[in-house]
């Protein structure tokens, strides 16, 4: 198998910035960091939770704007699929967190943490699917 | 002093600030990088299981020793999920996002997050994601 290039020191000062940032919306406000659920209440309902939800997606985006500005390296995203399965992949997303109570960091990066039977299938069923998808998409269909 | 309410919004600025630079410099808004590490049958691209391996480090011990804080710093009572059974929302919910990640190599987090690219396939990613959301809000809750 090949490896691509990559940086553990990036990579895993990175994950360690995340897992700071999840450690302190439960520490100090007792709430699970996932992105999902963060989103998808700020869209059913505004209530007391409403600003930190707020409060929360601005400072993700801030932290997306900062980081590139202080760097000096801007921040660049390829995507090459075509606009229908873009949109599509869009709509799984939004539906299938939803309806699986998390993505990546709600179950991945919180609820393994809490050794959470719920987010270790949800994460390796996700894990999984969007294995295949790749697989598929790269080696059967692009094949 | 300064209010309880000040704190929490400020540890949420914080947190989100934290997560939002972690996501860019671990290089998990490109999706071609996510997709690398989903791709084990191409050039494999181990980044995302640092990342998550780093993010574990310290949620880990974190979450394991939350029992012995009887309340959050800032609020009276933890919101933690209760729920341990496994049934077919959890699974076929993670299924179809896991089909929807696989196909762009974006989950919601980065998705957010590069929207300060301004790039169109930003903004329609994260438009039919919140699309999505609001089609489970009205046919499933």
């Amino acid at each position: 198998m090949q490896i691509a290039e990559f940086s553990v020191a990036t990579g895993l000062g990175g994950g360690l910035l995340i897992g700071l940032a999840a450690a302190l919306l439960i520490v100090a406000n007792g709430n699970i960091a996932g992105i999902s659920g963060i989103a998808g209440t700020l869209l059913r309902k505004w209530d007391g939770s409403t600003v930190w939800r707020l409060l929360f997606v601005i400072g993700l985006l801030a932290g997306g704007v900062l980081v590139p500005w202080v760097s000096g390296t801007p921040l660049t995203m390829t995507v090459d699929v075509p606009t229908p399965l873009l949109m599509l992949a869009g709509l799984l997303v939004g539906f299938g967190t939803r309806l699986g109570s998390g993505c990546t960091s709600g179950h991945g990066v919180c609820g393994l943490a809490r050794l959470s039977p719920r987010s270790l299938v949800a994460t390796a069923t996700f894990m999984l699917c969007a294995a295949v998808t790749v697989y598929v998409v790269r080696h059967v269909a692009g094949a | 002093m300064m209010q309880t309410i000040a704190k929490t919004r400020i540890a949420a600025l914080v947190s989100g600030l934290l997560f939002g630079a972690g996501l860019v410099i671990s290089g998990m808004v490109d999706p071609l990088r996510v997709l690398g590490f989903l791709d084990v049958n191409g050039t494999w691209d181990p980044t995302l299981a640092f990342v998550m391996g780093g993010a574990l480090l310290v949620t880990l011990p974190t979450f394991q020793a939350l029992g012995r804080l009887t309340k959050p710093l800032f609020a009276e009572k933890f919101a933690l999920p209760t729920r341990r059974d496994i049934d077919a929302r959890l699974v076929g919910g993670a299924a179809l996002f896991g089909v929807g990640w696989g196909l762009v190599g974006l989950c919601p987090g980065p998705a957010l997050v590069v929207l300060s690219t301004l790039q169109a396939p930003a903004f329609l990613f994260v438009g039919c994601m919140l699309a999505g959301m609001l089609l489970y809000q009205f046919t499933m809750e």
